[in-house]
């Protein structure tokens, strides 16, 4: 089983088509991994997907980090 | 070769006047309608079973466009029926014709809720599957007195314009997804809405009328099939006038 942060990058990887080694902890989507507002929605819609959750608009608008979603989700998850 | 194989469309306000014309048509052209009403139950029965006489495919979902829940059971039951969506029309709509002076609260409410913020509602719960499917259309009835204005429909004139907006808006924001988002205003159309109207003020809308003649409904639902088909590709957050000439 991957661990939280390898099935997170490979979302990331795959729909803003960055490097693997871009993916750091501390990357902004908008700032550091070139997502605009739409492509950030798109990123919570496919993890809310990958990890069958329900994000609340609320809460996705805090999450602007790798690093932000990473511990979201695994608290949701936990 | 029909212009809609296989797509399946939502058509709100679907069981009578134009929306009724709209989901035969979008039928014909090979897609799978889902019939939305919000209070005629049989007449939104007999437009499915019309559908299916024809060889077609089509459901009847109520739902009030104005709330929230109703709208997302809507687009969910269209995606658990049909596997997709692929074709919003946003043609719900109501009047309530007063003076300003005499216009009540309730009846500005009630135009805005329906006629506007239904299209908003609608709107966002399809955005989600079409961004998913990286292709979607949206076609809004808006109208041509929300172009022109007119005397008595302040509710219904200030919804349509902003229908208007709001498909440029919409139609900017989607683009990159490749979702497009266009407005028909149509002028005056024979249907149930439109017959309640005095008979001198009939004739005198004629004479603002260059073709000198009313629409009917299918006028608007061709031009509806052309904005959902691959034939109008190129084209997104415009406004067609539909309207024999009124407004230009």
């Amino acid at each position: 089983m991957s661990t939280v942060l390898e099935r997170v990058t490979k979302v990331i990887v795959d729909r803003l088509g960055v490097e693997e080694s871009e993916v750091t902890l501390e990357a902004s989507f908008r700032d550091d991994l070139g997502a605009d507002s739409l492509d950030v929605v798109e990123l919570v819609m496919e993890l809310e997907d990958e990890f069958d959750m329900e994000i609340s608009d609320e809460d996705a608008e805090k999450i602007s980090t790798v690093g932000s979603a990473i511990s979201y989700i695994e608290g949701k998850l936990n | 070769m029909r212009k809609l194989e296989g797509k399946v469309a939502v058509v709100t306000g679907a069981s009578r006047g134009i929306g009724r014309a709209i989901a035969f048509k979008l039928a014909d052209e090979g897609a799978k309608v889902v019939v939305n009403y919000s209070g005629s139950q049989a007449k939104a029965e007999e437009v499915v079973a019309m559908i299916q006489e024809n060889g077609g495919e089509a459901i009847a979902v109520q739902a009030s466009v104005s709330k929230t829940e109703e709208v997302t059971a809507l687009m969910d039951a269209t995606v658990k029926t049909f596997g997709s969506l692929d074709i919003l029309v946003n043609n719900a709509g109501i009047t309530r014709d007063n003076l300003i002076m005499r216009m009540k609260e309730d009846e500005w409410d009630d135009v805005l809720d329906t006629n506007l913020k239904g299209v908003f509602l609608c709107t966002k719960a399809v955005t989600r599957q079409m961004m998913k499917q990286r292709a979607g259309r949206i076609i809004n009835i808006s109208s041509i007195v929300g172009v022109a204005g007119n005397a008595g429909q302040a509710n219904y004139v200030a919804a349509k314009a902003g229908v208007i907006g709001l498909t440029k808006t919409t139609a900017k924001e989607l683009a990159s997804r490749n979702i497009l988002v266009n407005a028909i205003a149509p002028g005056f159309i024979e249907t149930e809405m439109t017959e309640q109207l005095p008979e001198d003020i009939k004739q005198g809308m004629l004479t603002q009328i260059p073709l000198a003649k009313l629409g009917q409904p299918e006028d608007i639902a061709k031009a509806v099939a052309f904005l959902a088909s691959d034939d109008a590709n190129y084209m997104t957050g415009q406004t067609l006038h539909i309207d024999g000439g009124m407004v230009m």
